[in-house]
């Protein structure tokens, strides 16, 4: 008995450690990183939220660089409507020294982000999460039982080059469906982007 | 004298970096143009790798790619690196790269914004992060999302060459 349960085991950590992540429908787990102001946020610490806007991003891939803008205007459409944005940056800085915690200080500042920034230091989150790359968004929401489930993974929009030229705003029409009280469609889509900055 | 050796000796330099570098425009294509390139029925192995200049893992693994388009030239085997670089920084940054680098294999930008569109069609396992590299001979294809080594190019062309 004792053998079959360390297979069991060994198979389950094989799982974790092929970085599966998350998909739709699975429940979220909760972190707590710290911010660009030195305190540490939880998703428990917004009871208000029907949801959040999670997004793997960082300070040095150009298609991160691309959407910043878009997340400013994507957290102030809707933080007041429920699904606020919490950014993660989970690059390690000694692969891409331009997203230490210092130069995510100096980015917030700059580009006045108004939502929380979060460095996964521990290159955690991002693999619980299965972010590959950056940008890369989970869009949660909470049920009845407060737990959070996600409900869209994947591209902001459809055009990185061009905020502008957008055809198909795949996040927002999401957030809008979750608001509506309809399933995201799609529910999943992906993008090119940075592969997350981890030591090989 | 001496101005006019360093002159001729400066126009040699010119010449022969300007024979290995790329010295044809990039074509820009669109994803209906590259999926056929993904696809050719023939009996050459196909090594496409996706990439960017900004990606720091491809520009590592980019001049193995190089060396395997210099090796296997008597043989049947292709390789197209597919730039996925922004087209407006096609002058700034593809082109001067590909001249400092040398870069002889073939380049191609693919200009096609939205991605979740293609993704798929490459591979359905590719999630969208660079750099990824497909390795195909007919139905026998190869997918890689990760940064790949001289050996890891060879032994999948070596697998793939005599089937």
């Amino acid at each position: 008995m004792k053998t079959i349960l360390s297979i069991v085991y060994l198979f389950a950590a094989a799982h974790l450690l092929a970085g599966e992540g998350l998909k739709v429908g699975d429940k979220a787990a909760d972190f707590k990183l710290k911010n660009v102001d030195g305190k540490y946020v939880s998703l428990v610490d917004f009871p208000q939220a029907k949801g959040f806007v999670i997004v793997f991003t960082c300070n040095t891939c150009p298609y991160a660089k691309a959407y910043q803008n878009r997340f400013i205007a994507l957290d102030k459409e809707y933080k007041a409507k429920g699904f606020p944005v919490i950014a993660i940056n989970a690059n390690d800085p000694a692969v891409e020294p331009g997203d230490s915690y210092e130069a995510m200080v100096t980015r917030y500042n700059e580009k006045k982000y108004s939502f929380p920034y979060l460095f996964d230091q521990k290159q955690e989150v991002f693999r619980i999460y299965g972010a590959t790359k950056t940008p890369h968004t989970f869009l949660l929401e909470k049920n009845e039982k407060e737990e959070l489930i996600v409900k869209y993974i994947g591209a902001v929009d459809d055009n990185y080059q061009d905020a502008s030229a957008v055809k198909q705003a795949y996040l927002k029409n999401a957030i809008n469906a979750l608001l509506s009280n309809r399933e995201p469609d799609p529910n999943s889509t992906k993008a090119i982007g940075c592969g997350v900055k981890q030591k090989t | 004298m001496k101005t006019r050796r360093f002159i001729i000796f400066a126009f040699f330099l010119l010449i022969t970096g300007g024979i290995s570098a790329q010295d044809k425009d990039i074509p820009m294509l669109k994803f209906s143009d590259l999926e056929k390139l993904l696809h050719q029925k023939s009996d050459s192995v196909f090594v496409i790798n996706f990439w960017a200049t900004w990606c720091g893992p491809c520009r590592r693994e980019l001049p193995e790619f190089e060396k395997i388009h210099q090796e296997y030239t008597r043989e049947k085997v292709k390789v197209l690196l597919v730039s996925l670089d922004f087209p407006s920084r096609l002058d700034s940054g593809l082109n001067p790269f590909l001249k400092s680098n040398r870069i002889t294999a073939p380049v191609v930008l693919l200009n096609e914004p939205d991605a979740n569109a293609w993704i798929d069609k490459v591979d359905p396992g590719w999630t969208g992060s660079l750099p990824a590299t497909l390795i195909y001979k007919g139905s026998n294809r190869l997918f890689y999302e990760r940064e790949l080594h001289y050996q890891d190019i060879y032994g999948s062309i070596e697998s793939l060459i005599n089937l």
